[in-house]
């Protein structure tokens, strides 16, 4: 692992380390009270309510919760794409999404979706050089230069440059839109569940990817999940949300060292964290399928 | 650990995988050439033992001898040829550069849709064919009065395409741009455009086969050149050879329109491997 995190790390022009990169200057996230109604006016779906968290610059956050509880809506809404009902969210002590604030994207926020979103009529790194060029804080050999050095870091993607994505595995497709995402050098990584369709041993790999990336070039990340070993084996700390309406039922703190590896999976500490989670997690699923009979009745 | 890096799919390079595209040719099928040559057969004997209703066809041997010795050294019959395509081709291709803008603007302008819209529904369901008096009446040349009715049947369809695809436009496309940074104007051209780009591939594949029906029906009626007129003017002629060579070569025709169309489509979606 080690000649691999020093080679990522010189791609993306840090220096060659092997503890977890120190914790950057930006990326503070600080969420405050934010409720979320859609159609007020008409079915007003209570979709999230009263949500807080303080999310530290380079925190590795996962929220986990029972399908429909709110996560993508929570993602929406800090990236910027649908605006809240009540209470705001802080980036860096500045407001990024208030109850007057029109909801605003930005790049220092990239959200990698849980169905993928590479475009199909872009190869793949036109897909990577998209940011930047947009942009323009790059020129096209700068963009290119940079889009083939951390495609290739990233388990030798370079490979598959010009290939358009529809080519790709779904597990290459992924970690080509992290990829992608990466190039803008975002303050905050919104992953929603990034790797929701995908095989164990895919994910695996992934998992794998993501760490390293993230020992490196060490950002804010929000990670959406079912997958409570997941959740455990990426995170600092595990937010368990409730069904619908989505508040936040209980905070779980990882203190598993890093760098991890697959073998932490084995170790008693892990386990404990998972049965700690599952039982939280299981009591409000068995909650939200018991309203779910009520309200059929 | 990095020893599990690319289990998730077999290295392959993206040269190789576009160039390596599967060809479009399959083996002979000799089945369907028995099949072809069975059916000549049939129709070239229902004709000679007389079957009821065969009576005004002509066999397939008299139709081949009619098209060698008057037809194909006729440039007459080429100018028909040159006709038929010539409205096709007008009517499609102003369907086209008319219906695709159209179709993006009611689908991205809400006050553009919300004022045409109706008028488009309204219009819509009426049948190409529906419109040909009307258009005999405003247009001065019979010429134009067909390339209208051509257009007609072309347009409706790719404008509905196009407004369609940017209705249905995948939201998170959008967002994406959104994020990393594009303008307005840039996520129409970057991202709408390219989005709708396989919906107007649809609509140009249904507008060319409909142009076709609709020519051939209007020369019949309304022209006095085309295919659809030798075909018609043989059978007020009855000379039963000319109806079959006007069939044959109208199918032809409308086949060649969609080997440029599919050729076309290609182009324009190089990312669609097959
Ligand atoms: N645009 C919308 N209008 C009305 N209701 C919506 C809208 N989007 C989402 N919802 C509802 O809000 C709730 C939360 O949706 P959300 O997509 O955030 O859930 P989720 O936790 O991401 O679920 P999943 O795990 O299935 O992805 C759901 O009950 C959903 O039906
Ligand atoms: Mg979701």
């Amino acid at each position: 692992m080690t000649a691999k995190i020093r080679s990522i790390a010189s791609a993306a022009g840090h220096e060659a380390q092997l503890d977890l990169a120190p914790r950057p200057a930006h990326g503070k996230l600080t969420i405050t009270e934010v409720g979320k109604i859609y159609d007020p006016q008409g079915a007003a779906v209570v979709a999230v309510s009263d949500c807080s968290m303080d999310i530290a610059a380079g925190d590795f956050l996962a929220i986990v919760g029972p399908s429909g509880c709110g996560k993508s809506t929570l993602v929406n809404i800090i990236a910027g794409f649908d605006n809240l009902s009540s209470g705001e969210i802080l980036l860096d002590d500045a407001p990024l999404a208030t109850t007057e604030q029109a909801p605003r994207p930005g790049s220092d926020r990239v959200v990698v979706f849980q169905n993928g979103a590479l475009f199909p009529w872009k190869s793949v790194l036109d897909n990577v050089m998209y940011g930047p060029l947009v942009q323009e804080v790059m020129t096209h050999r700068e963009a290119k230069r940079k889009a083939l050095d951390l495609l290739r870091r990233c388990g030798g993607l370079d490979r598959v440059a010009e290939a358009y994505p529809a080519q790709l595995s779904s597990g290459m497709q992924r970690r080509v839109e992290i990829v992608r995402a990466l190039m803008n050098d975002p303050k905050v990584l919104l992953l929603d569940e990034p790797f929701r369709a995908m095989d164990t041993v895919s994910k695996t790999t992934m998992h794998e990817h993501l760490l390293e990336m993230y020992h490196v070039c060490r950002k804010t990340i929000v990670f959406i999940t079912h997958d409570l070993e997941e959740a455990i084996f990426l995170a600092d700390r595990v937010v368990v949300m409730t069904s619908r309406p989505g508040t936040i039922k209980t905070t779980l703190d990882v203190t598993l060292p890093r760098p991890r590896t697959a073998a932490l999976l084995a170790s008693e500490d892990f386990r404990a964290l998972k049965a700690k989670l599952s039982a939280a997690v299981h009591e409000e699923a068995k909650r939200a399928f018991e309203r779910g009979e009520r309200e059929q009745a | 650990m990095s020893s599990v890096e690319n289990t998730v799919s077999k290295p392959h390079p993206g040269k190789a995988l576009v160039a390596g595209r599967r060809s479009r040719l399959r083996p002979p099928n000799w089945r369907g050439s028995v099949a072809v040559v069975g059916f000549f057969l049939l129709w070239e004997i229902l004709v000679r033992a007389q079957v009821s209703g065969f009576a005004q066809i002509p066999s397939p041997v008299t139709v081949v001898k009619v098209l060698f010795t008057s037809y194909l050294l006729d440039p007459g019959y080429w100018e028909s040829w040159l006709t038929s395509f010539q409205r096709v081709l007008y009517g499609f291709v102003l369907a086209q550069l008319l219906g695709i803008p159209l179709g993006l603007l009611l689908g991205t302008r809400k006050t553009f849709n919300y004022l045409f819209y109706p008028v488009i529904e309204l219009l819509r369901p009426i049948p190409p064919l529906a419109w040909v008096p009307l258009s005999i009446l405003f247009w001065p040349t019979a010429e134009l009065s067909i390339v209208f009715i051509t257009f007609i049947g072309a347009f409706f369809i790719i404008v509905i395409n196009v407004h369609d695809a940017v209705r249905h436009i995948n939201k998170e496309h959008l967002w994406l741009a959104q994020s990393l940074g594009a303008s307005r104007g840039q996520i129409f051209r970057r991202i709408i455009v390219p989005s709708v780009i396989p919906s107007i591939a649809v609509g140009m594949t249904l507008g060319i086969a409909v142009t076709w029906n609709v020519v051939i029906a209007a020369e019949m009626i309304a022209a006095d050149s085309g295919l659809g007129r030798l075909t018609w003017e043989g059978y007020v002629s009855h000379t039963g050879p000319v109806v079959i060579i006007g069939m044959i070569s109208i199918g032809i025709a409308g086949y060649l329109s969609t080997l440029v169309v599919d050729w076309v489509e290609k182009r324009m979606m190089p990312w669609k491997t097959r």
